[in-house]
């Protein structure tokens, strides 16, 4: 090695990059205007009501009423339970048939795939106003298809004005839900299956497991990954969901409350409904506190389970 | 909806030349939520109105009516509402009034055509200061089919024993359903329900002050009694009443297919336009024979004045006007079921609204019991009522149950003045 010359030694100049503050800064003021700031707004809120007219900071006044007054209180464990079932309905209703159907679209030797693939995903891609109102035609006790449909099988007995009755109104209401969104866990699946390389598959069928064993086996673990997403993307939707049920039911959510969810329980809240003023407070407390049952249930799912899940790379 | 956009179109034409031709002139625009009276403004008041007052302009600019209250609220405290505001009654406007940003009209002249009653939904709750004019209130009975009454041979009920007689005749025949209405949108079940027949047993406005002031309670049995007659009701309403919808009943009614519907006055228009056979309609029966009848007489429209108008004196001028007997003549004539408020009588075309207005002479009229004050706090008096109502019907709560419930969330924030 030789001396070179001593060009190199002077400390090299480096340029202030602006570029990257200056290309970050759309997303950055963007994100932060529509939704960091409103956010913090709305948690700034939660800790303030009015007193004698005037906004007055309150510290944690605003949850002592929810969770401390018998009726605020009430309310809002009726509005959590419901939301808890129309979870659970999701994750145990349409989350497996979604896998199913993305299962069986995925066997090579089905025929019309693209249609399939289509009208299943089809009324995701509808506005809830529509869903909402086809479906309560469809099981409306007078003009319905429902009870017309049973009658044709000479079951007719079975119809029941589900929708307004305070026991199976909830379940109807998250089926319908379920029915419109089902397309996005097929979708997520069946690209996470086609994603599987043929020498994985064609390897266990030469160690001889096919049919549902392959599927238990290979594709299911393969797949594990793409269902948590789904399941966390469950879970952030409904426990932000409001407009299904505010189109099916109403803001009031009957009937008895037994449709209440988070999302109409802050809406009514917050702006008001028929005579009741919005209360802004109160409104921001709950919204409040559904952020923080969201953000618990992802970081739940972020540090509990998805780091421990195993990945393949092929 | 073409009559709307019309209309719209015609407003938008209009407020565009007004602005151009007659720059001298003043303007006033008027805030509502009645979009659907555009066109009787537009043809019939606007310009009966300028035709008197020469150099006054009235543009009328309606709001979607379910965001009429928020949209008026934010233009208010933005400063560009227009110079009239109409008036929803009791505690939307009273908050306005309160904020100062209506005026007092108390010594509007005109004021003295209506009835203390009337001026209430728009007035301080100790009655001294008014701050809207009363324009039109609805009223609450039964629409019937005649022709279905006709075929089956009934006469109409006047009691509460030839109410269901009558209900249990068209249920035995089969032909009809007895009653038109559902519980699935539950405003049906307490306005048409509850706020229909139960001023004739908490006795109208006797029974309303008594629960304000706190010698009453929801639990009493003027209160409760109601309920249990709601909850008769039950078997003469159609198959799977629970999911049937405001609009359900209807149509169901005016297709023909359902003998009675409990009303609002403002059906008529609608109903006059869609049902095909001869309409009567039928005052809340009493419960014996010779008892004094109450209706539902509920101040629904008012109209007041924006306290930062630039325009004061023309803005008074229109408003005594809407005061007068003339205004009510042709407002009432045109929209048959918003019944005027002015202390003179007015003699209406539409014989169904001639009907109904009929009644005021011999029934004492009081507004729905929830409106004023009591729906102040939370839990909301008038939202629990709806569920509530819905909740008897359906057999979910006993009428008993139902109101020591609504009794329970009144206690908890309402300490009525000793």
């Amino acid at each position: 090695m030789t001396d070179t010359p001593s060009i190199e030694a002077a400390p090299i100049k480096r340029h202030v990059r602006w570029h990257i503050a200056v290309f970050l800064a759309p997303a950055f003021i963007v994100y932060s205007a529509i939704m960091v700031l409103p956010l913090i707004e709305t948690l700034r809120l939660s800790f303030y009501n009015l007193v004698d007219g005037v906004p007055t900071f309150v510290g944690f006044g605003n949850y002592q009423v929810m969770f401390g007054d018998q009726r605020w209180a009430h309310d809002f464990w009726n509005a959590l339970r419901n939301n808890l079932i129309f979870f659970a309905i999701h994750m145990c209703v349409q989350n497996p048939i979604g896998i199913a159907l993305a299962a069986l679209l995925s066997t090579p030797k089905l025929r019309f795939v693209a249609f399939y693939r289509t009208a299943i995903f089809l009324p995701t891609l509808l506005s809830f106003v529509i869903v909402g109102f086809i479906w309560k035609l469809i099981l409306s006790p007078i003009w319905g298809v429902a009870p017309w449909l049973l009658s044709l099988v000479g079951a007719k007995s079975l119809f029941a004005p589900w929708l307004g009755q305070s026991g199976p109104a909830l379940i109807a209401v998250s089926l319908i839900s379920n029915w419109q969104y089902i397309g996005i866990p097929m979708m997520l699946i069946y690209a996470a299956l086609l994603s599987i390389p043929e020498e994985v598959i064609e390897a266990a069928e030469c160690d001889g497991i096919t049919g549902w064993s392959q599927f238990w086996k290979i594709k299911l673990p393969l797949i594990l990954p793409a269902i948590g997403i789904i399941s966390i993307l469950t879970f952030v939707g409904n426990f932000n969901a409001f407009d299904l049920v505010y189109t099916i039911q109403g803001a009031l959510a009957g009937p008895d409350m037994s449709t209440d969810i988070l999302g109409t329980f802050l809406y009514r809240t917050f702006f008001g409904f028929q005579l009741q003023l919005g209360d802004r407070s109160m409104g921001a407390t709950i919204a409040t506190v559904m952020f923080l049952i969201i953000l618990a249930g992802v970081s739940f799912y972020l540090f509990a389970i998805q780091r421990r899940m195993r990945r393949y790379q092929f | 909806m073409i009559r709307v956009t019309k209309g719209m179109l015609l407003a938008a034409t209009v407020l565009a030349s007004a602005g151009m031709a007659h720059a001298a002139d003043v303007q006033l625009t008027i805030e509502s939520w009645r979009n659907d009276d555009l066109a009787i403004w537009k043809e019939k008041l606007i310009p009966a109105f300028e035709a008197k007052n020469p150099g006054i302009k009235l543009v009328f600019s309606p709001t979607a009516p379910t965001e009429y209250n928020a949209s008026l609220n934010a233009k208010l405290d933005a400063g560009s509402a227009g110079d009239i505001i109409t008036c929803r009654p009791f505690d939307a406007s009273l908050e306005l009034f309160n904020k100062k940003q209506i005026a007092d009209l108390t010594s509007l002249s005109g004021m003295g055509n209506f009835s203390p009653v009337a001026k209430a939904a728009w007035s301080t709750d100790d009655g001294s200061k008014t701050f809207c004019v009363p324009m039109a209130s609805v009223i609450h009975g039964f629409i019937y089919n005649k022709d279905a009454f006709e075929k089956l041979g009934i006469s109409v009920p006047k009691t509460n024993d030839e109410f269901y007689a009558a209900l249990y005749k068209i249920k035995k025949d089969g032909t009809y359903i007895p009653l038109a209405m559902g519980t699935k949108d539950l405003w049906e079940a307490a306005t048409m329900g509850y706020q229909n027949i139960g001023p004739n047993y908490w006795k109208g406005e006797e029974g309303r002050a008594a629960l304000i002031s706190g010698k009453q309670k929801l639990t009493d049995p003027e209160w409760v009694k109601p309920y249990e007659e709601l909850a008769k009701w039950k078997p003469y309403l159609g198959d799977g009443f629970e999911a049937q919808t405001y609009s359900d009943s209807q149509n169901l009614f005016t297709l023909g297919r359902a003998a009675i519907y409990p009303a609002g006055s403002w059906e008529i228009s609608l109903f006059n336009t869609q049902a095909q056979f001869k309409m009567g309609a039928f005052p809340p029966p009493v419960p014996k024979a010779g008892d004094t009848g109450y209706i539902s007489d509920h101040p629904d429209i008012g109209v007041g004045l924006n306290a930062k108008s630039a325009h004061q004196e023309e803005a008074k001028k229109f408003l005594t006007w809407v005061a007068s007997p003339e205004f009510a003549d042709i407002y009432a004539n045109a929209l048959p079921g918003f019944f005027s408020l002015n202390s003179t009588p007015v003699k209406m075309s539409d014989p169904l609204a001639q009907e109904f207005v009929s009644w005021r002479a011999s029934f004492k009229p009081t507004v729905r019991s929830t409106y004023q004050i009591l729906s102040r706090g939370k839990p909301n008096l008038e939202n629990e009522t709806w569920v509530e109502s819905a909740n008897v019907i359906n057999g979910t709560d006993t009428p008993k149950v139902a109101a020591e419930k609504l009794q329970k969330g009144l206690d908890s924030w309402y300490k009525p003045a000793k």
